[in-house]
This record gives structure tokens, sequence and C-alpha cells, in this order.
């Protein structure tokens, strides 16, 4: 075995570890922080705090049986949830945690994240037609549409960034903003003076695109039941749930990357890692307390929001930077 | 177009409102309470079943009038009683009196609708609801409630 190859195991081992920690830990602190908000405890039955809910949830999941409904395409059935999970871990690979922990670090690394995060709603899209279930079929007609309407402003604010730094690497972008917080790429400068704009927009396409509240009209309990996971139970279930919660990560990440300055201290002292993990976890946090303040939007109000606020200003920022960059 | 940017901007106002709201009331304290491990005390007007209230030697007040058996609208009061002698002096001699002493007082909680007619119409205040809530069962015979067993064991 080439050592390339032990190194990209080891990378996915860990990318794996990592997502599943993730997907374990961020349940319980998005069930701690609703209970908070909502103010009730919260889990805080199993072990000190509720810190050994995760591992009950995870038991109850894996001992569960596996049905698969009468009807069911049964290799999309069974394909969807992988197909969930795994471009998650895969997009694991190229994000760059500090200067030196990267698993690959790809040239085109943005493009490939976004290229993964497009199979997510593939899977969607699987589960929801695969299990021959009515609302599991709406949810993923809503679902698809909404990737589709929320990748497109996503992308142009990733091509406004790209255009600003000339790189496609992670690294790059990343190290492009060393240096205090007033390097990153959320302070408005001579040549993008949208910045903060943008960020919002990626803020909010990050959500939708990560199929959270306010944006979850593919899993609408109130009118669809669950969702294109319906018909899923056991672990099918658990690794849709471990798929949405690694995608909440990875896109806390490119927000830290691409705007927030990667691994960088705000006052330039001692870039590590940690600032990374802080940036992150403080991201999640806002995305768990954006999740329990806001009701869900209708199918319209989210097309209306990507279509007619979304992409035009997205776009207006876009052949803003463009001539700005030209000019100076 | 002004109405386009205001629309977005109001919208935006009012989520920073809501964010605002749910970052205050995160740091409130806890409202639950683990009802098993710990309870709160019922107010003074929660209508529990009726008990019988003792007087100073505790023994019931109840005088067995029957007038809260007679003022139940569901029926669910059986109570009955012995007459009892006594001695009591008067004016030098001693006589023999009779008085009636609850022996009995029987409530079907099962079809109790908690009205509260039984209490209204005692006279003697002998009468009151109870703070009890706990009381599921899956079987009938456990809302048959023996008041003056309730009464002897509350004073044991």
């Amino acid at each position: 075995m080439s050592l390339t190859l032990l190194n990209a195991i080891i990378a996915v081992v860990i990318a794996i570890g990592f997502a599943a920690l993730n997907a374990a830990y961020l349940v319980w602190a998005e069930r701690r922080g609703a209970g908070r908000i909502q103010r009730r405890p919260g889990p805080n039955v199993n072990g000190p705090l509720g810190l050994l809910q995760p591992l009950a949830d995870g038991a109850k999941l894996m001992t569960k049986q596996l049905i698969i409904p009468g009807g069911a395409d049964k290799a999309l059935f069974m394909v969807a949830p992988v197909l969930a999970m795994a471009p998650a871990i895969m997009s694991f690979v190229t994000i760059p945690f500090s200067d030196v922990i990267v698993a690959r670090s790809m040239d085109l690394g943005v493009l490939m994240i976004f290229a993964f995060a497009s199979l997510g709603s593939m899977s969607i899209l699987f589960a929801g037609w695969g299990s021959r279930n009515k609302y599991g079929v709406m949810a993923s007609v809503r679902a698809v549409s909404q990737a589709i309407s929320y990748e497109v402003p996503m992308l142009i604010t990733v091509i406004t960034i790209v255009m600003m730094t000339g790189s496609m690497n992670l690294h790059d972008l990343a190290t492009s903003q060393a240096g205090g917080f007033w390097h990153w790429n959320i302070i408005p400068s001579l040549t993008s003076p949208l910045m903060p704009v943008s960020f919002l927009i990626f803020f909010i396409c990050s959500l939708a695109e990560t199929n959270r509240a306010p944006f979850d009209l593919g899993e609408a309990e109130s009118e669809l039941v669950a969702g294109f996971h319906t018909e899923y139970g056991s672990m099918g279930f658990g690794l849709f749930f471990m798929g949405e919660y690694a995608n909440i990560v990875i896109g806390a990440s490119l927000i830290t990357i691409l705007f927030l300055g990667g691994w960088g201290c705000p006052f330039g002292l001692f870039p590590s890692v940690f600032w990374f993990l802080l940036k992150i976890y403080l991201l999640i946090a806002t995305f768990i307390w954006i999740r329990w303040t806001f009701p869900r939007t209708t199918i319209y109000g989210l097309l209306n929001l990507s279509w007619k606020i979304l992409i035009p200003i997205s776009l207006f920022n876009l052949l803003l930077t463009a001539g700005l960059l030209k000019v100076f | 177009m002004s109405a386009y940017f205001s629309e977005i901007f109001r919208g935006l106002q009012s989520l920073a409102i809501g964010m605002g709201i749910t970052f205050k009331e995160f740091f409130k304290p806890v409202v639950t309470v683990s009802y098993p491990m710990e309870t709160i005390k019922m107010s003074a007007r929660y209508r529990g079943h009726i008990e019988l209230i003792e007087n100073e030697e505790g023994e019931p007040k109840c005088v067995a009038c029957g007038m809260c058996q007679r003022g139940c609208p569901s029926g669910c009061i059986t109570l009955e009683s012995t007459s009892v002698e006594y001695q009591v002096e008067e004016k030098g001699e001693t006589k023999t009196k009779k008085k009636k002493v609850l022996s009995k007082y029987d409530l079907d909680f099962t079809t109790c609708s908690l009205c509260g007619q039984c209490v209204e119409s005692c006279n003697f205040g002998a009468i009151d609801f109870s703070k009890e809530y706990n009381l599921a069962s899956s079987r009938k015979e456990d809302f048959h409630f023996d008041l003056l067993k309730r009464l002897k064991e509350r004073n044991s």
C-alpha cells in the first residue's frame, strides 16, 4: 500500500470520526439549546448534563430493525441514506482546519465542496422517490427546488470571493485573510463595499442548503409527516441525521474560511486550529439559535426570498466587485 | 423600488428583534418542574376529591346529617351513622342522651364531577376538597374511597 493511499484512508477515518462525534454532540447541543430557549432543561437524565444521551440515541437507532416498505424502490431506498452521509464526509477531506491540518489541499477545493453539496439534494430526491410515499415525493420536490434556488446566490457569492482572492484553493482563501479581523472578507474593503451583505446572503443560503429551520421545508412535520425520511427508521434515519449535522459543520467551516479568516486570530496572534473550531462552533450555535427562534417559512416565501432578493443582490454585488477590481 | 428595500430592511429588523427575544430567554431560569422528583404546592382553590375534616379531638366534625348525600347530583356519597348514648351533667342530675356518630362515609369518585355541592351544603365545615391529584389507576375500585378510614390513617 502506497503512502498516499494510506494517508487518504487515515484522513477519511478521521473525517468520519469527526463527523460522527459532531453529529452526536450537536444533537445534544441542539436539544439543550432548544430547551434553554424554551425555558426547559432539555435532556438531563442520562449522565451529567445529559451528556450520555447521544450514546443512548445511537444505541437505539442501531439496534432497531431496518424496514423497507412494500413497493419501495429497494436500490434507491438503500442508497439514499449512504448518499446523504458520503458527500458530507468527502467534503471534510479538503477543508483546512489550520495551516497544516488538511487531508488533501486541492486547487479546486471550493468547486469540489459545492459539487458534493449538490449530491446531498440527490439523496433527498432518492429517499423521497424511492420510499413510495406521497409525503416523501412532495418533500423531495420541495427540497430539490429549494436546493436549486439557493445554490445560485450561494455560488454567485463564492464567485465574488474567488474573484477577489484569485484562487479556488480553500487554504489560499484562508491565508489571504491572515492577520487581524480587518483583513477578513466580511469587512467591506475598497474593492468590495458590500461584503457584509454577501456574508448575510451566504449565511442564509447555508441554512437553506443544510435544510434547517426556518428553511426545513423538506421535513415539514405539520404537513408532510416527516418529509423525505418518513419511511426511514433505524440507522437509515440515523445516517440522514448524521449527514444533516455533518453538512452543518461543513457549512460553518465554509463560512469561516470564506468570510471569517479561517484559522486566523481576530488580532493577528497565534493562528491555530483552535480559532477555527471556536469560529465554527460559534456559527453552529447561531444556527441552533436561529432554528429555535423562527417559524418555518412557506415554500412560496422561501422561493421568493431566493429569486427576488438574494439572487438580484448577489448578482449586483458580483458586478460591483468585478467593476471595482477592474478600476483599482 | 424603495418599497422593495424598506421591506427587506423591516424584515431583517423583525428577525433581529426575534433573535433578541430568544437570546434573553436563553439566560432566564428554567421553569420545568421534574414532576415525580419535585412537585409544586397546589393552589388554595384546587379541587381534589373531598376529604373529611377533623375536630380538636381527631374525630370527624361530621354530624351525619346527610346534607351532602342529598346535595350530591351524581349520588357518589354514601354515609351511615350509628346512634351512641352518652351521659351529661345537667342541673345537678345525670342524663342519658343519644347522638348520631358517623360510622361510614364512602365516596365513589368515578362519578364525581367535583361540582362542590357537598362542600357548599355542609353546615359544619366537615368536608373540604383535598389537594390530592396523583390518582391514576387501572382499577375502578381504587376510586371508591372510604373517607373515614382515610381520616384515621391520616391521624395515626
